[in-house]
């Protein structure tokens, strides 16, 4: 067992999920690799987008992954940020909006 | 303003050190070498095709200090090429039929007989005459106000270095004011024609990544450049090149210090592209420094590594033909051309 849950370079051997399961794994490449090209948005717009889910997700290789990318295409450290806080602002909101639950339940059981 | 590595005393200023972290790990285990890459696709040894450019380092003199700086380029580098070196060039052109002059430094500006030498290349009628300027030599002296309009006059085209369109990136890699001043000699550029769509007086601008990260694309950066710098700074330029940071000198030097060298050249390996291996400068260039001597390209000038025919490594030995016939010395620096798109002192290759 490793001593630790993530290791960097475990995001090179993302391509060895098709050891497993090479037909899903080619699907799932296949659909990735689409997704990420030019089309009604730009793939510099979907980098960005991706760095935010990647921090929503909570995920490290993607973060990882995407501030490469982004450094790549030139965008700046300001631009980052801010989609970083779309995404922080979709997470709190979310967070938030339940509340409403919360406080419905409140007034209904309150006198 | 730092100092460059030799001026400070830095260990990798003496090329064997340089040789020795290229020659370590990663590639003692983990990597192949640049020759293991070669081999399988053909392109070892790797041959020059015809001398398309002559590029010439008119001396290590800069009045920037930049962090990336593969020449260890600086205002306490005093290596500047002398007439009678420049003369043999002038006898060289003439000689043989080299269609593109290439004018580096350092801040090939600052050598005294640099408007002399350009028209002399004038004169003989060199068909391309390219200077590679660092933008802030325009404005930091009143005897160099005039350089846009010298260069229209030569018909110059000017490829400037401009890492990002605003001042943090700019600054932090070439240092401080060095953004606002290449604004104010880009518009002085323009003032005088350069870089107007249509134009024939050709201003572009190179892109170095400003940090241990491999540039985008090419093409999606220059639209990034053009928009910005238009809508900011009413500046027009023809063309972005998109250039890889070579990993020897004083960028190697931020790679070690950083702990980033094995990260980085791993993104180099993995991003080699056997397509951009026919376009790579050094099959089409020969690359001049200060006291004459020859290399395959400027990198492997900064590296020691002249051009591998003893018989003609002298500007003053120069034999075109045994040249052609020559083999490129590579080393693992070399990754730096190949990854991605490639890279050259022209931009992308593949």
């Amino acid at each position: 067992m490793e001593k630790s849950y993530y290791n960097p370079k475990d995001l090179k051997k993302f391509g060895e999920i098709a050891d497993f399961e090479p037909k899903l794994a080619e699907k799932f490449f296949d659909y990735y690799g689409e997704v990420f090209k030019e089309g009604a948005l730009t793939a510099r717009e979907k980098s960005l987008i991706a760095l935010a889910v990647s921090h929503s997700e909570q995920c490290p290789y993607c973060i990882d992954a995407y501030t490469e990318d982004a450094l790549k295409r030139g965008i700046n450290e300001a631009q980052m940020m801010e989609a970083v806080h779309v995404a922080a602002a979709i997470k709190g909101g979310a967070t938030l909006v339940h509340s409403v639950q919360m406080m419905n339940k409140v007034k209904k059981q309150s006198m | 303003m730092i100092k460059s590595l030799k001026a400070s005393g830095n260990k990798l200023a003496m090329i064997e050190n340089q040789l020795k972290v290229l020659a370590g790990e990663p590639f003692k285990t983990e990597l192949p070498t640049f020759v293991d890459k070669l081999k399988p696709i053909n392109q070892f040894p790797l041959k020059p095709n015809k001398l398309e450019i002559f590029q010439i380092n008119l001396g290590y003199m800069c009045n920037q200090v930049c962090k990336h700086c593969h020449v260890d380029a600086g205002p306490d580098r005093k290596e500047i090429m002398t007439k009678d070196h420049l003369e043999r060039c002038i006898e060289i052109l003439k000689a043989n039929n080299i269609p593109t002059v290439d004018l580096t430094g350092g801040a090939p500006e600052m050598n005294p007989l640099f408007r002399w030498f350009v028209e002399e290349l004038t004169n003989i009628g060199v068909q391309e005459i390219i200077v590679r300027s660092n933008l802030t030599i325009i404005r930091a002296n009143k005897k160099h106000y005039d350089l846009p309009e010298f260069f229209k006059k030569h018909n110059v085209h000017v490829v400037s270095s401009l890492p990002y369109y605003q001042a943090g990136k700019t600054d932090a890699q070439r240092g401080d004011g060095v953004f606002a001043k290449s604004i104010k000699a880009l518009q002085s550029l323009n003032d005088v024609g350069y870089g107007i769509e249509g134009s024939d007086l050709i201003l572009d601008l190179v892109y170095n990544p400003t940090g241990a990260f491999l540039p985008g694309d090419q093409m999606e950066l220059e639209a990034e450049f053009k928009k910005n710098l238009k809508n900011d700074f009413d500046i027009d330029f023809h063309a972005l090149f998109a250039i890889t940071n070579i990993p020897i000198s004083r960028f190697l030097d931020y790679l070690v210090a950083s702990d980033n060298y094995e990260e980085y050249m791993e993104k180099l390996v993995m991003a080699f592209n056997p397509a951009a291996v026919d376009g790579v400068m050094c099959k089409n260039t020969i690359s001049v420094d200060w006291d004459g001597y020859m290399y395959d390209c400027d990198f492997n000038q900064q590296l020691d590594m002249k051009v591998a025919d003893k018989s003609t490594q002298h500007i003053n030995d120069f034999n075109i033909e045994k040249l052609a016939a020559r083999t490129i010395l590579i080393n693992q620096h070399c990754y730096g051309c190949t990854a991605g798109a490639g890279s050259s002192c022209q931009g992308t290759v593949a």
